[in-house]
């Protein structure tokens, strides 16, 4: 088969494969009921993919951005010029356009992965870039003094960022990369584009379904609203946490 | 003798900070460099400590490690050099993510892996010699000036260096602070450690020296027992310089 042709068929399956409690809804529903019949489906979009995704992506972007942050401190700019095209072109380009490539993009060349690792992939690749930026910065604002008196006593580059810089500059990026997580959670609702049924996917679903933009919309934002309302409280804590160690 | 430089010189970009500079330092001696800010104290230090690469010049050690900076030193032998001093630097550095205990094991154990008991108990000896064993397991930003100044040269003692260094230990310290460090350092001096000491402690440096370096614009511009350099210099610069320390205003 074509490949796009194999890609509509995939999507026309995703998209009309609904899930047994999306046949509790139907066009003639309207308010309170609707609000409370399509409030399972998208919880369950959100749990099934829209936190799996967001905490996946996280990690793995955290672990790309670790290295990328290291590699641009680098003196050998052989090692240092892929990390920066890296954060150059993740950062030069749309999110968006980011999913389309590895999702629509890749099957031209015979490489098709499913809408599921195909946005952990974009969205680990975006973080990576981001969140390398953030680490760089932090490992840079350690003072200088730190890096000799780790030398003095013998240390070489390698044990002292791992032993003294490393666990100084994490808590300097922590919460600018709660930040980070954040934006992520609320990102994640592009990948309803790559038909990924997380939680907006399955708004828009119930929506095409019922014409009720207005009240499955604003449903979908209060769940996001919700989600991140949570973690920022969690940030407060950390943050409030690391301000016992870091006074200076 | 513990070591011999010999022609040492040092420059950024166009400025030459060390200029041929030759000392020797005895073992079990303590030798104070004086001198007025941006004669070159600090970048002596920083060269003795593999900090600073010299342009030029040979160090000499008692052990025959000998180090020729003509062309840029290995990666092992700046590590060789290093590993033979400990640094107490102007501004502490302590690690603030490490208590004072933490800060005078992180050598012994990760660099050097020497046995954790046996570090553990070397450590508690050694804060107790700097006094302070009872804030053993309080973080730097709950320590004094003073506190976290001792707290590193316990760290650096902690290594067993061949010889010490300190770069200004009490100059950023308030008055009150100053006499518990250098009450240290005059203790340190009494078990025989071989250390060069930069300071602006005159009457300190006349107690605890065998040897007085007076440096000015990258020069050595005099060189002997304290009781000749501090109490009656030579050379008009050294003059001067006193004058200003002990009269100021
Ligand atoms: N890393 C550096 N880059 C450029 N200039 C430096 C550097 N370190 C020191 N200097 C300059 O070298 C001179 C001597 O500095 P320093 O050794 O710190 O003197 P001191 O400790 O006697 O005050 C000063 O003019 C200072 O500005
Ligand atoms: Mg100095």
């Amino acid at each position: 088969m074509e490949p796009s042709l194999k890609l509509l068929k995939i999507g026309l399956v995703k998209m009309f494969h609904l899930n047994d409690m999306l046949f509790a809804i139907t066009a003639d529903q309207g308010g309170w009921e609707l609000f409370k019949n399509s409030l399972l489906p998208m919880i369950k979009g959100g749990i099934k993919y829209t936190i799996p995704l967001t905490l996946i992506s996280f990690v793995a972007g955290l672990i790309l951005a670790l290295l990328t942050a290291i590699m641009r401190l680098s003196k050998s700019s052989i090692v240092r010029t892929p990390a920066i095209v890296y954060v150059s072109a993740i950062r030069g380009t749309p999110l968006l356009v980011q999913l389309f490539i590895v999702f629509y993009g890749l099957p031209s060349l015979n490489i098709t992965i499913d809408p599921f690792p195909s946005a952990i992939i974009a969205f680990s690749l975006n973080v990576g870039a981001y969140a390398s930026e953030i680490i760089r910065a932090s490992i840079i604002s350690i003072s200088k003094g730190q890096w000799e008196a780790a030398y003095t006593i013998g240390m070489t580059q390698n044990t002292a960022l791992r032993r003294i810089i490393l666990p100084q500059a994490t808590r300097v990026s922590i919460p600018p990369l709660s930040n980070t997580f954040i934006s992520l959670v609320k990102d994640t609702s592009l990948a309803s584009l790559i038909l990924v049924t997380e939680l907006f996917r399955r708004a828009q679903e119930i929506a095409a379904v019922t014409y009720d933009f207005m009240l499955i919309y604003i449903e979908a934002a209060i769940l996001y609203w919700i989600i991140c309302f949570l973690l920022s409280i969690v940030q407060q804590a950390i943050e409030k946490r690391l301000e016992r160690y870091t006074a200076t | 003798m513990l070591l011999s430089i010999k022609g040492l010189a040092k420059s950024f970009n166009e400025l030459e900070v060390l200029k041929d500079i030759e000392v020797e330092i005895e073992k079990g001696k303590v030798l104070s460099i004086m001198g007025p800010s941006g004669s070159g104290k600090t970048t002596l230090l920083r060269c003795l400590n593999a900090l600073e690469q010299p342009d030029r010049g040979i160090f000499t050690f008692d052990d025959g490690l000998t180090l020729n900076f003509e062309k840029k030193i290995s990666k092992q032998d700046a590590l060789r050099l290093r590993r033979k001093s400990g640094m107490v630097f102007q501004s502490y550095n302590l690690f603030p993510h490490k208590t004072a205990l933490e800060n005078v094991t992180e050598g012994p154990i990760i660099v050097q892996k020497r046995n954790k008991a046996d570090v553990q108990e070397l450590a508690e000896s050694l804060l107790e010699k700097v006094g302070l064993k009872d804030k053993m397991n309080l973080y730097p930003h709950q320590l004094s000036g003073g506190q976290q100044q001792r707290v590193g040269i316990a760290r650096a003692l902690a290594i067993e260096p061949e010889l010490m260094l300190f770069d200004e230990p009490t100059s950023a310290l308030d008055p009150e602070l100053i006499g518990e460090v250098l009450t240290v350092i005059k203790d340190l001096a009494k078990e025989n450690w071989t250390m060069v000491i930069v300071t602006h402690e005159v009457q300190f440096a006349e107690q605890v020296s065998d040897e007085v370096i007076f440096m000015d614009g990258g020069y050595i511009v005099e060189h002997g027992p304290p009781d000749k350099v501090l109490k009656a210099p030579r050379e008009q610069r050294t003059q001067q310089f006193l004058q200003r320390i002990l009269n100021p205003s």
